[in-house]
């Protein structure tokens, strides 16, 4: 069983639709959904929900009012400006803003009147479900909701031990854009990521920026960039600096419309048409199982 | 005025609408700054390509032993809600990636046997291009406090007549520190299902940030109406269309600015200004709460 995740620096450049598409060719595989913070995979392989597992990020603080004595050591300790006063005045108890509660519990422990409590939050879902093509373990994080990278290692940890029991050959993993939390989570220990980029100076920028962070990790890496032929010159050199970071390009997609009729259809585009970007999407299919079984980049 | 470019999928035009909105005032003589808080991947200097005059390490407090203080009791791993501290043979191990700095450790510690030292997790760097005063972060590679970054961003913020922030995608812990204090998000999207399902996430954070906000449909005839249907029914208004023009495409490939190539956009960009500062002047008559508590309203 090998696990490949799809990331790509820059947002948008259609990391998505590529998942979606190796999807319907894999196989024996399992799709995960990584992009807790905007995920879309759902939106093309349309799964049936078959269970589903609360997600909790960490603690959350809230005020006791009736056991506060307003000393306003909570206010005084708390570094991330997570409590105050209502603008309203018409409470005489602080209140404990959940968005900007890191759940680090200083408040709770400070409190000489045992008028906070500090409990499991509850911040979002996450799913198995069955498609079309396979299972499929994706979430959905509660609005305004943070720690999304341990959300990614539920998802992924879910993935493969599902992968095991099923005998499973790929877990194919959609990543979110960046370098920080959430991507770190969906990267390590991976077998394979691919970039997907697109051919634009910030396309450019962001793909060097992830290759160094893949090679941090120690993570074997692969290029393809998406939309190539909207700037060859600038596709070319893209090539050539990831060549000379060791992240091998493993393919090309050209531009095409029906990718977006194919996301109105809610399908994957190689279920909706079999024209030139279908095959080119099965080229880089092609390539990653070649680099996934030969197993080097 | 304090406003904020988001949006919940990547790639949708945030830093082109952003960039562009900026040299647009700062041609009509206004004082404008803008703020790249995408501190993962930064993208707004390959456009304005700003003189760069200084530039700051960005430093989160960590915590020291002082070996003979400490005494090995424990306290400090027990306090500690993200296992950034583990006390092993009476010895303080501290995993420096995983600390928010909140200082539960040294706050709880018996023996005062803690104190906290910076460390570097990325950079700030100043400067200004065409009239725009400018500054943007930078997460060092495998870091994942992208926040502490975003913050020192902000701090870095002037009092010029405009502060325009490019925010990072998504809709988790770096975008709300980005946002938190904005006046009014724009938030950016496309018109397809991805782009859809996003703009409800973006919607739903700004909601629960209690903050006044309007669409920006980018590529706006490349899918179907579901964005404006959506944006309709919720009352939402749309202050900005850019349409899917390969010229705008080819010059943003480049790193030029749409409104320096293609002048004739530097009315979409003035009415887009308009729209958003007419309804920055009726909100002010009638601001809601500011300190984030609109969730228990």
């Amino acid at each position: 069983m090998k696990e490949i995740v799809v990331i790509s620096g820059k947002g948008g450049t259609g990391k998505t639709s590529i998942v979606a598409s190796f999807a319907t060719l894999a196989g024996k595989a399992i799709l995960a959904d990584c992009d807790v913070d905007a995920a879309d995979l759902h939106l093309v392989l349309n799964p049936v929900i078959e269970r589903r597992e609360d997600f909790s990020g960490g603690k959350k603080a809230s005020i006791i009012e009736e056991n506060c004595i307003g000393c306003d050591r909570c206010i005084e300790e708390c570094r991330f400006d997570a409590i105050s006063y209502p603008d309203s005045g018409k409470a005489d108890t602080p209140r404990v803003n959940h968005i900007f509660c890191e759940g680090c519990g200083v408040c709770f422990r400070v409190c000489p009147a045992d008028a906070i409590s500090f409990k499991q939050a509850v911040n979002g879902e996450w799913f198995v479900s069955s498609t079309k093509y396979g299972p499929m373990v994706h979430a959905r994080l509660g609005m305004a909701e943070g720690n999304s990278g341990k959300l990614v290692s539920q998802i992924r940890q879910e993935a493969r031990s599902i992968a095991e029991k099923e005998n499973l050959d790929y877990i194919i993993v959609d990543g979110s854009p960046g370098v920080g939390c959430p991507v770190i989570s969906s990267i390590t220990g991976a077998d394979l990521v691919l970039v997907i980029t697109e051919p634009t100076l910030s396309g450019r920028h962001d793909l060097l920026r992830v290759a160094e962070l893949t090679s941090f990790f120690r993570i074997p890496t692969i290029v393809c960039v998406n939309k190539w032929d909207l700037n060859a010159d600038i596709t070319g050199q893209i090539e050539q600096e990831a060549r000379e970071h060791n992240v091998r390009p493993a393919g090309r997609v050209r531009y095409d419309t029906s990718v977006t009729s194919a996301q109105i259809a809610g399908t994957s585009i190689i279920a909706f048409a079999d024209g030139d970007v279908s095959r080119d999407i099965r080229d880089l299919w092609n390539s990653v199982v070649t680099t996934l079984d030969g197993g080097a980049a | 005025m304090k406003i904020a470019i988001a949006s919940g999928k990547g790639g949708t035009g945030k830093t082109t609408i952003a960039t562009n909105l900026a040299l647009t005032l700062a041609d009509a003589g206004t004082n404008v700054q803008l703020l790249d808080c995408d501190v993962e991947e930064p993208n707004c200097h390959i456009f304005l390509k700003p003189k760069i005059e200084s530039a700051t390490p960005v430093t989160v407090p960590i915590p020291k032993v002082i070996e003979e203080k400490c005494t090995g009791c424990g306290i400090c791993a027990e306090v500690c809600e993200f296992s950034a501290i583990a006390v092993v043979k009476k010895k303080v191990l501290i995993f420096p990636e995983l600390c928010h700095g909140c200082g539960a450790c040294s706050l709880f510690c018996p023996e005062n046997a803690f104190v906290e030292v910076p460390r570097e997790v990325g950079a700030i760097e100043k400067g200004s291009a065409d009239g725009i005063i400018f500054t943007q972060g930078l997460l060092n590679i495998g870091e994942l406090m992208s926040p502490a970054v975003i913050s020192e961003v902000k701090k870095s913020a002037g009092d010029p007549d405009v502060l325009i922030i490019d925010s990072p995608p998504g809709t988790s812990c770096p975008v709300i520190e980005a946002v938190k204090d904005a006046e009014f998000i724009l938030l950016v999207t496309e018109p397809t299902p991805f782009g859809l399902n996003d703009l409800k996430l973006a919607v739903g954070m700004a909601k629960a940030l209690n903050l006044p906000f309007a669409v920006a449909v980018n590529r706006s005839d490349v899918g179907d109406d579901a964005v404006a249907e959506y944006c309709r029914s919720e009352n939402i208004e749309i202050f900005l269309e850019i349409p899917n023009d390969r010229r705008i495409a080819e010059a943003y490939s480049r790193g030029e600015m749409v409104v320096r190539e293609l002048p004739e956009y530097l009315e979409t960009f003035k009415t887009c200004w308009d729209r958003i500062r007419a309804f920055s002047e009726k909100e002010t008559s009638s601001k809601p709460n500011s300190d984030g508590t609109a969730k228990e309203a």
